[in-house]
Order: C-alpha cells, then sequence, then structure tokens
C-alpha cells in the first residue's frame, strides 16, 4: 500500500512546517478553483436544462442536412497554404523568446554572488541571437502576405 | 493533507486518461482536444508541487501555441485518416518494441537521477512567497545554466531559419504593394505624349 500514499514520493510534505506553507501556498488557488466549478455547473446546467426543459418533436426533414437548401459537396478538409503553419511557427518561437524573459525580469535584480551584470548580459546576447533571426525572417518576406 | 492527495490523484488520472485517448481517439482532431486537457491536468499537477511558473508556462506555450499549431496540421491537411490506420497492425509489433526500449530508457534515466544525479539525498527546494519559483529558476538559468540559456536561444535560431527554409517559397507574378517605389514614381516615368501624324498610328 506504500505506492498509494503519494505525499511520500515528495519529501515536503514530510519536513515540520513545510506541510502547513504547501497548503497556505495551494490556497491561493482556492478561488481558481471555486472558478472552475462554478463554470462546469453553468456549463453542464445549461446542457441538461436544455435537454429536460425544452420541447423536442423530432422528425427526419427537421434532421436533415441543411447548407442553404442542399448537401454538402465534399469533406471540409482541404489543403490549406503553408504560410499558416510558418506563421504559427515563428509565434512559438517567439512565444518561447517571451517566456524567457520573465524569469529574467524578475530575478535580475536580486541574483545570487552579484551575477547581474553576467544575467544581464546574457539576455542581451539571447535577444540579440533571436534579433538576428528575426530581420532574417523580416528581410525574407515570411511576415508578408502575398 | 488529504486534499493535496485527492488532487493529486485525480489530476493524475485525467493525465494518464487524456494521454490514452490521444492515441486511441478515432478522431484526430478530438486527439488534439484530448492532448489540450492533458496539458491542462498536468499544469495542475506542476502547481501541486509548487511549481507554479512551469504550470503557468504549460498553459501559455504548449496549450496557446503548440496545441494550435497541432490544430492547424491535423484540421488543415488533406490526410485520408482512414488509410492512415490501415497498416496499424503490420507496425504493431515494431512499435512495440520501439515503446518498450524508449520506456525502458527513461526508467533507467529516473532511477539513475534519482539514485546517483540532481534528485539524490538532495532536500526539494521548495519555492516561498520571498523566493518564488520563477526566481529560483532565473537564479539557476542565468548563472549556472547561463551557456544552455545561449544555447537555446541558438536552438530557436535554427528553428526559425529551418520554418523558413522549409517552407516560405516566394511565388513569381504576384503583385504586391511596394509603397515606397509608388510613392517615388514621376509623371515622366510614366507617361510620353506622342504627336501623332493622322493615320499612321505610333510605333515602338
Amino acid at each position: 500500500m506504500r505506492l498509494l500514499k503519494a505525499p511520500d514520493m515528495r519529501p515536503v510534505f514530510n519536513s515540520e512546517g513545510l506541510g502547513d506553507l504547501m497548503n497556505a501556498f495551494l490556497l491561493q488557488y482556492l478561488p481558481v478553483i471555486i472558478f472552475i466549478g462554478v463554470a462546469t455547473v453553468l456549463g453542464l446546467g445549461f446542457m441538461i436544462g436544455a435537454l429536460v426543459i425544452a420541447p423536442k418533436a423530432p422528425d427526419t426533414e427537421k434532421l436533415s442536412a441543411y447548407e442553404c437548401g442542399f448537401n454538402a459537396f465534399d469533406s471540409a478538409r482541404q489543403k490549406f497554404d503553408v504560410r499558416f503553419y510558418l506563421v504559427s511557427i515563428l509565434f512559438i518561437i517567439f512565444d518561447l523568446e517571451a517566456s524567457f524573459l520573465f524569469p529574467w525580469a524578475v530575478s535580475l535584480f536580486d541574483m545570487p554572488n552579484g551575477g547581474m551584470h553576467v544575467a544581464f548580459w546574457s539576455m542581451v546576447t539571447f535577444l540579440v541571437e533571436l534579433g538576428l533571426g528575426y530581420i532574417y525572417v523580416w528581410k525574407k518576406g515570411a511576415l508578408e502576405w502575398e | 493533507m488529504t486534499v493535496i492527495a485527492i488532487a493529486f490523484y485525480l489530476l493524475a488520472l485525467v493525465t494518464l486518461a487524456s494521454g490514452l485517448m490521444v492515441i486511441t481517439a478515432k478522431n484526430p482532431v478530438h486527439s488534439v482536444l484530448y492532448l489540450i486537457l492533458a496539458f491542462f491536468s498536468s499544469a495542475g499537477l506542476f502547481i501541486l508541487l509548487g511549481a507554479e511558473f512551469l504550470a503557468m508556462l504549460l498553459v501559455v506555450v504548449y496549450v496557446g501555441a503548440v496545441a494550435v499549431l497541432f490544430l492547424f496540421v491535423v484540421m488543415m491537411l488533406d490526410v485520408d485518416f482512414v488509410k492512415l490506420r490501415q497498416g496499424f497492425a503490420n507496425y504493431l509489433p515494431i512499435g512495440l518494441v520501439v515503446g518498450l526500449v524508449l520506456m525502458g530508457e527513461l526508467v533507467a534515466i529516473s532511477i539513475a537521477v534519482a539514485t546517483k544525479g540532481a534528485a539524490a539525498g538532495n532536500q526539494p527546494l521548495v519555492a516561498t512567497a520571498a523566493e518564488p519559483n520563477i526566481k529560483m529558476i532565473g537564479h539557476a538559468l542565468y548563472s549556472t545554466y547561463i551557456y544552455l540559456f545561449e544555447a537555446a536561444g541558438f536552438v530557436l535560431l535554427v528553428a526559425m531559419v529551418g520554418a523558413i527554409v522549409l517552407t516560405l517559397r516566394t511565388r513569381p507574378n504576384v503583385k504586391r504593394q511596394d509603397i515606397f517605389s509608388q510613392v517615388t514614381r514621376r509623371r515622366k516615368d510614366a507617361v510620353e505624349i506622342v504627336p501623332v501624324k493622322t493615320g499612321e498610328g505610333i510605333s515602338e
């Protein structure tokens, strides 16, 4: 039965005091959980309410496909321009770049052992690397929609 | 304590179940939606561990960008998914072998890290209000692991260049706007007045 006790895997909860700390931390997420709960209840409530209360008298004509009077010609799946993926991939890359900025901005002014300058210039080089990439993307015309 | 355990099992169960549904769902669009659910519940697991920043990153990067890219690919690619599934039984043995090898490697790495690596005998760092998770990551990333951080920048650069090289094709005969040349165009560049004699027309 040892495997069933999940907190045993994390010594955090076994040390005295840390468990309380953890609970206080997780308690901050209580509003989020309440929010998710309310959202779930509302969503399910409207769906089930519509199922129970709404009048239903289906027949084949009512349930048949209606698209300006005729059936759909073919599948909705079709090849799209590869440009969509290109824009999406570039978005992911710059999204990741921005996500590296958050911990840097938070921790820059109290880096351990006075590592502030190193941390600052490391981010500058990082941004220059990606800035070169950005110039390349721009000059290649990948951001233009012809 | 028990609430945390319940939350852990709930989130872990949802993660595993939706992960299973990702590979078994008939409709690939549903697979991607289950993948998003798996991402969300893993974010919940991260929060249970006290790793708030990683949880938010999972939501922002994976749900916000990667899952959208997957949806793009699945919804917009003209692939016959019924045909794709036909060779399932043929590829099952080799797939199982590859999966087992991968699982063995993962288990070996986990054991090595837990017994001899970073996790050996160390008390795990706990995020506090004064020293939150994001700050601890910053302190480690921009001092000890600075070269890896720069390497990550180069990896992103290579990904950017690779995406352009692989997918960008300039189509000829596309008339696009060139504001500069349009604005700097003068009357004498475009219009020419030619005296035409009656009955002769003009020749170039």
